[in-house]
């Protein structure tokens, strides 16, 4: 069915970012259309699902381009459309945390730090509402241009470096991108996501389509597997909403959600399994599943663990997806939202202690958590999620994913459960030492003594978001449709695979 | 006879005679002649949109000149494709005018204020001419006219501006000479300088030595006008030291221009044929293209002087549009690749001079090093400047975005994939010295000038008549960007494709 809804969706932050310039020397009114647009966009996103869940698609086509068979618009099946409620919702709170944060530590160049985090957001959505590969590519390129700004938020050398690194890894993935795509143009004949794939592939070269799926390999580098993941750690520069939002959510997530978008709709999953491209995939997952996490043990900044956290987590993502069974790509499916909601809480915890104590070292932190103790909890709730431990969602998409790995069956099913495994037990080696120093050492000498002002927790327009994220992901294991997302879910499986 | 096909030589007559009165006017009020060009140029504009409109609705516009039949008069050919190109030239022309208001105050004694708007009518006239002769030695009139203002208008910076208006003398005679050469090696052999007579005649002497020898001098003179590398060397000097007003026409519409003539030769003059099968030069003129788009951008990342960057940056975009030219006999692609990249890039490039010559004004700044904290000091011009230059790199939804993207197409549909590699390795090359600049003027943090607001009262601020055109162009990279996506341009892109092609549509 054709509705204006994505359209409009998408328009909410440009049209925000458009009044937020104007009104740059009254910040409460500029911050009143990040939080008017955010909420706008999140309803109306919000408004599609049900529609989805009862089997419709929707589909806007914005207009026909003068190549044959492609257009610039917008389908919103069951997958996108878990990708962008995350998206959205998590934008509503981080815009909340912003201005605590923002404010808090008076921060500089505050208009450009909206402005640009509109664009990035509108990215992101953009990505997932996209009906074909040469949609979500302008987008994708909007979301890397407009994210340059956030992470050289700093203006020093240091985190100018950082961006420049950033656009030299995210520009050539770029490059290699529409590349591919137009490889699969030129093969094809058309670039829309199909369940089961583009069937016009099948009929190419073994080889070609090797070089294609390569090309798209590098071309979603932003999922940051190993071994092109150093941007991500080094991006940890930028503010801490904006590490959250984008670089555990929006940024990141656009990459993993397009390795799936090709690996379920682009090449399609009889190919990968046909031409063993699934063991590659699900090999570099593996590999930076577990390298990730050693890296993660050794780092003392809580964000740069966190990054490292995020690069062994997206990969738990993309393994899912090329394990190719029902289990693990549900797993993948609803690792997105689900790690989405925790990392963002312990990131933007990350950010609460950075703004109430100054403090960014692990081993500063002894004793934290009696200062500030509902971000602590929340950190807490968040890690035990990573770790995949239930009460808290991270437990129902470990699940799927180890459900998905057994059913591989053959020994390297057996092989990649272990990784999953083994990788799950070094997140609780890397997570639970942070909340052993925060809560069970003696603090040091000089944590009563910082500031001015001794302040306990962070202000509560920094704690309320990061509580509130901490609560979902509770909520998303006790009821894991909330916001339609199961449903989603095994709505998208059964488009991908068939059958109820 | 309609009164449309009065147009052509109504806009070129009309800017000649024009260029004599504002002389005469001059001696009147100093201000006048800028007056009369703009309202002319502006009453030129309206003639040409109804040229492109009666030409895309009814075919070609052929008019002999003094009612001569044309293998003895002189005949003026507008088609799809110069149409179009008029359109471009002529607004580029009146947008150049406006910005010229404020910056030749600054950059050209007063005295000479009355020569200048007179040899910027001229040029005009002659680019005008080019685009809508249909004559061999027509064309090496207008070219000749389009040159000799143009090394006049360079010159009139002084100083080092002479130097380079020098070499481009020499260069830009050697390129006229091999040119004129070539057409007579040509008339002897066909004894006619009709290009649709010599289209006819041609292809019985294709083997005629003469004839390939012409077409090779022609080819290498022109190829000089459009500095295309190796031949650029004269072009680096002439755009930095030239008046802004003057660099941005130079770059966005008079090379243009020159490059049309090469494309005219083409496919109005020779055939694909002869240039496919008796001279094999259509992949020939790919590489030299390709080496021209990584050199061009190469040599961009070396240079510190803003408008030098911007002039190599051409080099390598010039490579784009020969790119496209190289591709069009395997790919219908490769024409729409040269028909969006010739308006893209006039639109950016353009945009982009006038953003060196406002921040030279300005600020006094040539050096991008100096750039620091320049984001607040010129809000508009860096924003302008930022989207054109996201345009050059050809990030989507900037005009910049649609070129690539056809022409990546064209190399994909005609079998070259080597030349994929070569647009992608280009935009990230455009990247690496666009994003320096952007970088200087936005993120780098600055010493002493910290307080935004103290800043702006220091700087002389920009005329209205400067800044509007800078921030017409910015937008125009981006509604092109749009346009350039949807099929809107389709019924143009068909018309340029069958007047040029003989019946190839997409």
């Amino acid at each position: 069915m054709e509705l204006m809804t994505p359209l409009f969706a998408i328009l909410c932050p440009a049209i925000a970012a458009a009044l937020i310039l104007p009104s740059r020397n009254h910040p409460n009114i500029r911050e009143a259309w990040t939080i008017a647009a955010s909420l706008a966009m999140f309803l109306l996103v919000l408004s599609m699902a049900p529609l989805i869940v009862k089997g419709e698609t929707i589909k806007l086509i914005l207009f026909q381009s003068m190549f044959k068979d492609i257009y610039i618009g917008f389908k919103v099946d069951a997958f996108g459309e878990i990708f962008a409620i995350t998206a959205s919702s998590l934008w509503v709170l981080v815009s909340i945390y912003s201005i605590g944060y923002m404010r808090t530590l008076k921060e500089h160049a505050q208009t450009r730090y909206y402005f640009s985090f509109c664009f990035a957001i509108m990215g992101a959505v953009g990505v997932a509402l996209s009906a074909n590969l040469v949609t979500l590519f302008i987008f994708f390129e909007i979301i890397t241009v407009s994210t340059y700004p956030l992470v050289i938020h700093e203006q020093t050398p240091e985190a100018l470096r950082a961006g420049h690194k950033y656009l030299a890894y995210l520009m050539p993935a770029g490059a290699f991108l529409l590349f591919g795509i137009m490889i699969t143009y030129y093969l094809a004949g058309t670039t829309d996501f199909t369940p089961s794939g583009i069937r016009q592939l099948a009929d190419a070269s073994p080889l070609v389509v090797t070089v294609l799926f390569f090309a798209f390999l590098l071309g979603f580098m932003k999922a940051a597997w190993m071994p092109f993941h150093s941007w991500l750690p080094s991006a940890m520069i930028a503010p801490s909403p904006v590490s959250a939002l984008l670089h555990a959510v929006a940024v990141v997530k656009a990459g993993v959600f397009g390795i799936v978008r090709i690996v379920g709709y682009v090449i399609g999953m009889d190919l990968m399994q046909e031409l063993g491209l699934w063991l590659i995939l699900a090999g570099i997952a593996g590999f930076t599943m577990i390298v990730a996490s050693f890296f993660a043990i050794t780092q003392d900044n809580l964000k740069r663990r966190l990054a490292y956290s995020t690069i062994s987590q997206l990969s738990y993502i993309i393994l899912g997806a090329a394990l190719l069974t029902r289990d693990s790509m549900q797993g993948a499916m609803l690792h997105i939202p689900f790690h989405g909601y925790m990392k963002i809480t312990l990131f933007l915890c990350a950010g609460a202690i950075l703004v109430a104590t100054g403090k960014t070292r692990i081993s500063e932190m002894a004793g934290i958590g009696k200062r500030m103790p509902l971000t602590m909890l929340a950190f807490s709730i968040a890690a035990i999620g990573m770790a995949g431990i239930p009460p808290v969602c991270g437990f129902i998409s470990k699940l799927y994913l180890c459900l998905g790995a057994w059913a591989v069956g053959s020994p390297y099913g057996m092989i990649f459960l272990a990784v999953i495994l083994i990788s799950s037990l070094l997140d609780i080696v890397y997570f639970f030492p942070i909340i052993l120093t925060a809560f069970f050492k003696k603090p040091a000498e000089d944590i009563s003594v910082f500031g001015e002002e001794k302040m306990k927790e962070a202000p509560p327009l920094v704690v309320v978001p990061l509580t509130i994220t901490a609560i979902f992901s509770l909520i998303f294991f006790i009821y894991p449709n909330m916001f339609y997302i199961y449903d989603l879910a095994k709505m998208a499986i059964s488009e991908l695979f068939g059958g109820v | 006879m309609d009164l449309v096909e009065h147009f052509p030589v109504l806009i070129v007559g009309l800017s000649m005679f024009l260029a004599y009165t504002m002389l005469l006017a001059g001696y009147l009020n100093r201000r006048l002649p800028f007056f009369m060009s703009l309202a002319m140029n502006s009453f030129f504009l309206i003639l040409s949109l109804f040229i492109l409109n009666h030409v895309l609705a009814t075919g070609p516009i052929r008019y002999w000149q003094g009612g001569w039949r044309p293998p003895w008069g002189i005949e003026y050919v507008v088609d799809a494709m110069n149409a179009y190109l008029l359109v471009i030239v002529i607004s580029m022309v009146i947008l150049g005018l406006i910005y010229s208001r404020g910056n030749v105050r600054h950059e050209i004694e007063e005295r000479k204020h009355v020569t200048f708007y007179v040899l910027v009518q001229l040029m005009a006239a002659g680019m005008y001419g080019i685009t809508v002769t249909g004559d061999l030695f027509n064309m090496f009139i207008w070219l000749e006219i389009a040159s000799l203002t143009a090394y006049a208008l360079i010159a009139v910076a002084g100083g080092r501006a002479l130097r380079s208006a020098y070499n481009y003398v020499i260069m830009g005679s050697i390129g006229a000479c091999l040119y004129i050469f070539g057409v007579c090696w040509i008339y002897s052999v066909t004894g006619t300088l009709n290009f649709a007579d010599m289209r006819l005649l041609l292809p019985l002497v294709y083997d005629n030595r003469a004839v390939q020898m012409g077409f090779a001098m022609i080819v290498v003179g022109v190829m000089i006008k459009a500095y295309i590398f190796p031949l650029h060397l004269w072009q680096p000097d002439v755009y930095t030291y030239a008046p802004s007003t003057i660099s941005s026409m130079m770059a966005s519409v008079h090379v243009k221009v020159m490059f049309y003539m090469l494309l005219r030769m083409f496919y109005s003059v020779f055939t694909l044929d002869f240039i496919r099968h008796y001279i094999g030069l259509d992949l020939l003129i790919c590489w030299v293209a390709a080496i021209a788009i990584l050199a061009g951008s190469i040599w961009a990342i070396k240079q510190r002087n803003l408008k030098r960057m911007l002039a190599y940056s051409s080099v390598s975009q010039m490579g784009y549009i020969l790119l496209g030219l190289g591709l069009s006999p395997l790919s219908p692609w490769g024409l729409v690749g040269v028909a969006a990249h010739i308006l893209n890039h006039a639109i950016g490039k353009g945009c982009l001079f006038m953003c060196a010559g406002a921040i030279s004004q300005q600020e006094g700044l040539r050096d991008i090093r100096d750039f620091e904290g320049l984001g607040k000091k010129m809000p508009h011009v860096c924003a302008a400047f930022t989207i054109a230059a996201l345009s050059m790199i050809g990030i989507p939804l900037t005009a910049g975005f649609a070129s690539k993207l056809f022409l990546i197409v064209a190399s994909l549909d005609a079998a070259q994939y080597p030349f994929v590699a070569v647009l992608l390795l280009s935009g990230l090359l455009n990247l690496v010295y666009f994003w320096r600049v952007i970088d200087q003027m936005y993120f780098v943090k600055h010493k002493g000038t910290e307080n935004a607001a103290e800043v702006r009262e220091t700087g002389k601020s920009l005329p209205l008549s400067m800044v509007a055109p800078i921030l017409i162009l910015a937008s125009l990279c981006i509604i092109m960007g749009i346009i350039w996506l949807t099929n809107i341009p389709m019924p143009l892109i068909n018309h340029i494709l069958s007047n040029l092609r003989m019946g190839v549509t997409l």
